[in-house]
């Protein structure tokens, strides 16, 4: 590709992203928000290859715009889809965006140019995994995958940790397990039948609290 | 709409699902060549499970893939990882320097090749299962109406 139409295909995809954000912005059903959030990570993904970065745009594109949408529509399905009316008013999360916004424009000045030799980025060990990953690491033609699995293959681990911890945190707060031998409800131990279904005991609970309020109705003194 | 309706959807998902984890497997093996890796591989691999959960309901997919199962593959990965890397110390050399995984006099790259698989097949269960699990989670819960 040329230098031209590369800049055409960076401009088309910077506008479809600012279009994409400003309606996630707007919009007050959440539905629609979490279908354009997708595009949104599908769009950046976009830039991504554009800027070289494949490994991350496929992520991106895969994360991004497939799990989380589907994650989010799951939540969606529990919680509703309708978003409620702010209760306050904008100007102060406006002035805020504003500002950092502002602060990070001013500092993209600094910035050295896209894909420059000389930039900082590429004078430490880039040039070393460049140039020796082939002798050290073997005939690995993308070094990404050299420089993620092998010369840090630490921080790889520790990300492959999280991950996993993210999953036991997401389980202790959302699954619900199997079902406790006995359960203390209206004042008393029931112990729980083999084989009874959670919907089953929860109808069970509610008929003894009827029944438990109509009968024994009073004996607070004791719970 | 009724389970009936979705002809093209079951017949879809049926006829696609084989080349998917196909492709999560060529994504996985062809990260030393191109794009790709465990990562990306385990996201796909997940999404077969996810795509058969919405299409045929959740029950039948945790008969192919049981909650239990996707728990395991979370922590198999990471414990396949740490593996390579104490693997790699109890050869002579540092936690995950993975030349010393063979004969490091004769060749280090040919450990290297064999540790970048072994720690990349243990991100791609982790997330894999990570994935699946996180999917169940968040689908199996009933929506509690206030």
């Amino acid at each position: 590709m040329t230098e031209a139409m590369v800049q055409i295909v960076d401009v088309v995809l910077l506008v479809l992203l600012a279009i994409t954000g400003i309606a996630v912005i707007r919009t007050r059903n959440l539905f629609v928000a979490v279908m354009l959030a997708g595009i949104y990570s599908l769009v950046s993904a976009g830039l991504f290859v554009v800027m070289d970065a494949v490994d991350v745009a496929f992520t991106e594109a895969a994360v991004g715009a497939g799990i989380s949408t589907v994650l989010l529509l799951c939540t969606l399905a529990l919680v509703g889809y309708k978003e409620s009316k702010p209760q306050h008013t904008p100007i102060l999360p406006l002035f805020v965006v504003i500002v950092t916004g502002g602060a990070l424009v001013y500092g993209t000045a600094e910035i050295p140019p896209f894909g420059g030799a000389d930039n900082p980025a590429h004078q430490n060990v880039a040039a070393h995994y460049i140039h020796d990953s082939e002798d050290e690491i073997g005939h690995i033609p993308n070094v990404v995958t050299s420089v993620l699995a092998s010369y840090r293959g630490y921080d790889t681990m520790g990300e492959t940790a999280v991950i996993f911890t993210a999953m036991v945190g997401v389980l202790l707060l959302l699954s619900r397990g199997p079902l406790p031998k006995r359960v203390y409800h209206a004042g008393h131990w029931h112990k729980v039948k083999r084989g009874v279904t959670r919907e089953d005991l929860i109808a069970e609970m509610e008929d003894e609290e009827v029944h438990d309020s109509t009968v024994v109705g009073g004996e607070d003194e004791d719970g | 709409m009724k389970m009936d309706d979705r002809v093209i959807l079951r017949v879809g998902t049926k006829v696609l699902s084989p080349f998917i984890l196909l492709f999560a497997l060529y994504v996985q093996f062809h990260g030393d060549y191109g794009p790709g890796g465990g990562f990306q591989a385990g996201v796909i691999f997940a999404a077969v499970f996810v795509l058969y959960a919405l299409v045929f309901g959740l029950e039948r997919a945790m008969e192919v893939m049981p909650a239990k199962v996707a728990y395991a593959c979370g922590a198999l990965g990471v414990a396949l990882y740490l593996g390579v890397g104490y693997l790699s110390m109890f050869r002579g050399g540092e936690f995950l320097n993975y030349s010393y995984l063979f004969d490091p006099e004769h060749d280090p790259t040919h450990g290297q090749h064999y540790g970048i698989i072994g720690v990349e097949l243990g991100v791609l269960v982790t997330v894999f299962g990570v994935m699946v699990a996180l999917f169940y989670a968040f689908a199996g819960r009933r929506r509690i109406d206030t």
